[in-house]
């Protein structure tokens, strides 16, 4: 979240797309019914009416797969009816920029492509610069060649009709939602989007995000009390996860993995560290060498020295142009290509998408290392229906691992707030927490490298490995401590013109403090303040205290980054930093200061053209961009179909499906698109009763009692027309595989009305497995679809097609 | 009476997240049913010996066309005037000095009379033990000052307990502030009853709410004219019970609980 959650209870509309909030974030839900109280509008957009849309002002459904077009017709309608806030248009967005001669946008796909490899070379898609190297830019947005035009005249295509015609929404409600959201683009007036799986699981999930933040920023949400693009989180940690690197391109902090032709840490370096020759962009990943030179000196201690690279040669390296996501790891290992897994607290066998493919590649592997707290489909896959356990050659282990009441450690929330926890009780029987775990897989592994060496003996040689208490368990604090960081020398330091004096193993108080030569050791960048020098971990605030009235609560545990609980704050003030909206006051310039949220950097505001910064500091530019070139697929957003889609073409352009995903081509990934044998849209989620793949869930017998077997949600009319009775049994079959499970007839699914034909939509949750309970029904993912998005390989669970048939004679 | 207390249901402020559900059988060390998909989110289908509350869910289309997903928190209204105790005639229901209703479960001779009273159908017989049982509304809780679990549990605020006049006027604030065919229910009849609602839609929308629940008349038969003049007996119980079935006919029959707990 750029905001946080209590912050939502300061917008005044909300718009709920692509999540399903009141299911999935129950307890967070009470700020969004908070907003209500206040008068604030709740709007639901979805492919099913939910128990959100119950609480929601009104439910808007739309068929998966075409959120690009819905809020691409938002756009368009915000521009053409000159609803956005232009004074923060111009000043704070990339909109007055002047692009390439040679960008251009022609018939779905942009300057660039190669069709052979399904990829951009984006040489064009910048921007023109003057003879300081300084982006040229025209404040009137009149300029043809300006982000503003360009994206003026990308988005004239998404008219009411186009849009309404793509996505199945009725013309009234695309202006309903349209003119009610888009009157947010005004200084006293504030949007937030919330978001979640049902954006991200999509072959264009990213750019769904990225179309919801050229809106904010058209209408100037973002960096404001109330506003931003808040991807809710949940009980899984992700937030934490995502911040400790869980995805494969990145290192601890959004820090990139190298890959294996930058073969020096200068190389690395100068790739990651963005320039700009604009004196009034901040850029501050210009500090990108004092956070990775920091990281090395956690993970190798004194072992990295300026003279061997801190250790970049040690560290892994993934080959240029490969991706390493979950859809490659299970494919790699179908080929035969991956030995070993270690599988801790996930269960894939049910939870990864294409289950048949994934259950096939798990019988290639030599050994499988699970740690969870109950046995699940993947450890036990072996002996899973229609698998010969005489034929597996797996070994395979399962780890008792404790549950999260039983351990102490940190938890992140989606709003970045990093909260203490402690242990509740007692893991029962041998069971230890994943970390203890990892010790001694580690502590084994060193001694056998000390003893008969081996493959990048150095990395594990040099490995700093000192988290663990006098009986050997791990020390929770140590390794946090360690994230934090310390000075690994004396030194004193120029904070802000007053001298400090920090002793060696002195926790680093803020990450603007780590330098890159060696004498500061931080495990994660991000995380560095959450200890005070003297050791005092911040996590374990719990001031209530709310100076700003806003419900910031800065005493309240740790936010990343430095205690900063909105993100991009300054641009929640005019260029003179006097806050926009006087009445929910996030941030002010007093003169010399800024009084209210930690600010986004110290400088003065942009309208001191000597000493003033532009307020999105992390962006190399320093301002929003609208223009987006980061992504794999285009820096605007255009709606694409899903992999499977009911549609032969895609009603915007020739280009059918995203241009940039890579396609999987293997025996078991087949797709049927707009077929009469597959007619009908599915999508999949989870449900409030359940937790993911329901391995932790279905063991809990007074949840499994409220949602006990597997369903397929089928409109009423649908039903009628395939003679399917509620609670019959039904089978649901895609290209790939099927799942028996109970019809759940329901008024909440409506037929949608695209490009003249009527399509069908139907939904089932994914919380089920063959293990337990006895008898019940088999993973959903045997239908799902082998493909992700463009830029982060996040699979497309949301939308594939399907046939129900009702089984007779049961 | 020690205060009276007042648990308020406003059911435009619940999402249908079933913690209450939970939370009543963790904190009443409940079992659960191994239930199966009926097609509904609802479940288990109906209150049993061992789900003291439940939410239901019911899809309904309002005059204007509009969808709507109706939740409804079901569980025991703690009559003022209550049928189950008037009926028991072992005094094991009995009033608590917060104006609710418990249950001395050593005293219930499993005779069934509440069950027929009850003019919302909430106690449930057990065949095990043949008991009766249903919510107290965490009584022992109440004793210590704490809310019921279902109320600690709710995260929205769609369960509120407080002192009874209180909580009175913050439902009908809260009908105001709703407007439309808003209403609160519970206030009016049996003598008012210790959960109110707040209703969206009028109570003859909702699946297995009396619009106009009263205490039986044969109930009022029994306590007033023959209950003071004879002695508690099976044979009276009996004679109560059949007497109220040629008046009222009966309550649906209870499902069992589906494959055993």
């Amino acid at each position: 979240m750029t905001n946080h959650y209590i912050d939502i209870k300061n917008s005044d509309v909300i718009l709920i797309m692509g999540s399903n909030a009141a299911e999935h974030h129950p307890i967070a839900f009470k700020w969004i019914l908070r907003a209500k109280d206040a008068g604030a509008k709740l709007i639901h957009v979805d492919p099913r009416y939910t128990r959100t849309s119950a609480r929601c002002d009104y439910h808007v459904p739309i068929r998966s797969g075409t959120d690009i077009a819905f809020l691409g017709g938002m756009i368009n309608y915000i521009i053409s009816n000159d609803k956005y806030f232009k004074d923060y248009v111009v000043n704070y967005t990339n909109a007055p920029f002047i692009l390439h001669q040679d960008f251009s946008f022609n018939d779905g796909l942009f300057s660039g492509y190669d069709p052979e490899k399904r990829k951009y070379n984006k040489d064009t898609w910048t921007f023109q610069k003057d003879a300081n190297g300084v982006p040229m830019k025209d404040f009137t947005l009149q300029d043809p060649k300006c982000v503003f035009q360009a994206l003026k005249q990308h988005y004239s295509r998404y008219t009411i009709d186009k849009v309404s015609s793509i996505t199945g929404v009725s013309k009234e409600n695309l202006l309903r939602v349209y003119s009610e959201y888009a009157a947010t683009g005004v200084p006293d007036k504030a949007g937030t989007e919330c978001y979640a799986l049902g954006w991200t699981q999509h072959t264009s999930g990213s750019q769904n995000i990225r179309t919801m933040a050229i809106i904010q920023l058209l209408l100037g949400n973002m960096g404001i009390a109330g506003g931003g693009i808040n991807a809710l989180r949940g009980e899984p940690n992700v937030q934490g996860s995502t911040d400790h690197c869980i995805l494969y391109g990145n290192l601890p902090g959004y820090l990139k993995m190298p890959s294996s032709s930058l073969d020096t840490i200068e190389h690395y370096l100068d790739k990651y560290t963005p320039k700009s020759n604009d004196p009034q962009s901040a850029n501050y990943y210009i500090n990108y060498p004092n956070f990775y030179v920091s990281w090395l000196k956690a993970l190798y201690g004194e072992a990295a020295t300026p003279e061997n690279g801190f250790g970049y040669s040690w560290t892994p390296k993934m080959d240029d142009g490969k991706a390493y996501s979950q859809l490659h790891l299970f494919d790699k290992m179908l080929a035969g290509k991956v030995k070993g897994l270690f599988s801790y607290g996930t269960d894939p066998a049910v939870s990864s998408p294409n289950t048949g493919k994934t259950r096939k590649a798990l019988e290639q592997l030599e050994f499988l290392v699970s740690a969870n707290i109950f046995d699940n489909e993947t450890c036990s896959f072996w002996k899973g229906p229609g698998v010969d356990p005489k034929k597996v050659k797996t070994e395979c282990f399962l780890l008792p691992a404790s549950a999260t009441m039983e351990k102490e450690g940190s938890q992140s929330n989606s709003g970045r707030w990093v909260q203490w926890k402690y242990k509740a009780a007692n893991a029962p029987g041998d069971a230890i927490s994943c970390g203890d775990i990892q010790i001694r897989i580690i502590d084994a592994i060193k001694a056998l490298y000390a003893k008969e060496g081996g493959p990048n003996a150095e990395s594990v040689l040099n490995l700093k490995w000192d988290y663990k208490n006098r009986d050997g368990s791990m020390n929770v604090e140590k390794v946090s401590k360690q994230i934090n960081g310390h000075f690994t020398v004396d030194v004193e330091i120029d904070d802000k013109g007053v001298k400090k004096q920090f002793k060696k193993g002195d926790c680093v108080p803020t990450f603007g403090m780590l330098k890159a030569d060696g004498t500061t050791s931080s495990g994660n960048w991000i995380m560095a303040g959450s200890f005070e020098a003297n050791g005092e971990n911040k996590m374990k605030k719990r001031g209530k205290d709310d100076p700003t009235g806003l419900g910031l609560y800065p005493n309240w545990s740790f936010c990343w980054p430095v205690n900063r609980r909105v993100i991009y704050n300054r641009a929640s003030c005019d260029v003179n930093g006097k806050p926009y909206n006087p009445k929910r006051k996030l941030l002010e310039w007093t003169g010399d200061k800024w009084v209210g949220d930690v600010p986004d950097g110290p400088w003065p505001p942009m309208a001191d053209k000597e000493k003033g910064k532009y307020p999105f500091i992390m962006k190399q530019d320093g301002v929003g961009s609208l223009f987006g070139p980061a992504m794999a697929e285009g820096p605007f957003p255009e709606h694409y179909e899903p992999l499977e889609g009911p549609l032969t073409k895609n009603p915007l352009s020739s280009q059918l499906i995203n241009p940039a995903i890579e396609i999987f081509k293997g025996e078991m990934d087949k797709t049927a698109n707009a077929s009469e044998e597959f007619p009908y849209v599915c999508t999949t989620y989870s449900c409030t009763e359940h937790w993911c793949s329901g391995a932790l869930t279905r063991w809990q017998a007074w949840l499994l009692e409220m949602q006990p077997e597997l369903y397929v949600e089928i409109g009423d009319e649908l039903a009628k027309k395939l003679n399917i009775g509620n609670a019959d049994w039904v089978v649901v079959s895609s290209a790939r595989g099927q799942a028996k499970c109970r019809a759940m007839v329901t008024k909440r699914f409506k037929p949608f009305k695209v490009e003249g034909k009527t399509v069908h939509q139907v939904g089932m949750p994914f919380n089920y497995g063959w293990l337990y309970p006895e008898g019940g029904s088999d993973s959903t993912n045997f239908l799902t679809t082998t493909v992700g998005d463009a830029n982060t390989f996040c699979p497309e669970y949301k939308a594939f097609m399907v046939n129900v048939a009702k089984v007779q004679g049961v | 009476m020690k205060q009276e207390f007042v648990k308020l249901i406003d059911v435009s402020r619940c999402t249908a997240c079933r913690g209450c559900q939970v939370a009543c059988k963790q904190w009443n060390e409940m079992p659960a049913s191994r239930t199966r998909q009926h097609g509904t989110y609802q479940n288990p289908q109906d209150l049993q010996w061992n789900t003291w509350t439940l939410i239901r869910f019911q899809e309904h289309v309002d005059k204007s066309g509009t969808l709507r997903w109706l939740f409804r928190k079901d569980g025991c209204m703690h009559c003022t005037n209550a049928a189950c105790v008037k009926s028991c005639p072992t005094g094991a229901l009995y009033y608590t000095e917060f104006g609710t209703v418990a249950i001395n479960k050593e005293a219930c001779i499993g005779c069934k009379a509440c069950v027929a009273a009850c003019p919302f159908d909430i106690p449930r017989y057990n065949e095990a033990d043949e008991k009766i049982y249903k919510c107290d509304l965490c009584y022992t809780r109440l004793q210590e000052g704490q809310k019921p679990s279902c109320v600690l549990s709710c995260p929205t605020g769609a369960l509120s307990i407080g002192k009874k006049e209180v909580m009175i006027e913050k439902a009908y604030a809260r009908v105001k502030e709703l407007g439309g065919d808003a209403n609160v229910y519970g206030d009016k009849f049996v003598g008012s009853t210790h959960v109110i609602y707040v209703l969206t839609e009028k109570p003859e929308v909702y699946d297995e709410l009396p619009s106009h629940p009263a205490v039986p008349f044969s109930i009022i038969l029994w306590k007033n004219l023959f209950k003071p003049f004879t002695l508690i007996g099976l044979g009276a119980v009996a004679g109560l019970a059949g007497l109220h079935y040629l008046i009222k006919g009966p309550h649906k029959v209870h499902e069992k609980n589906e494959g055993g707990e």
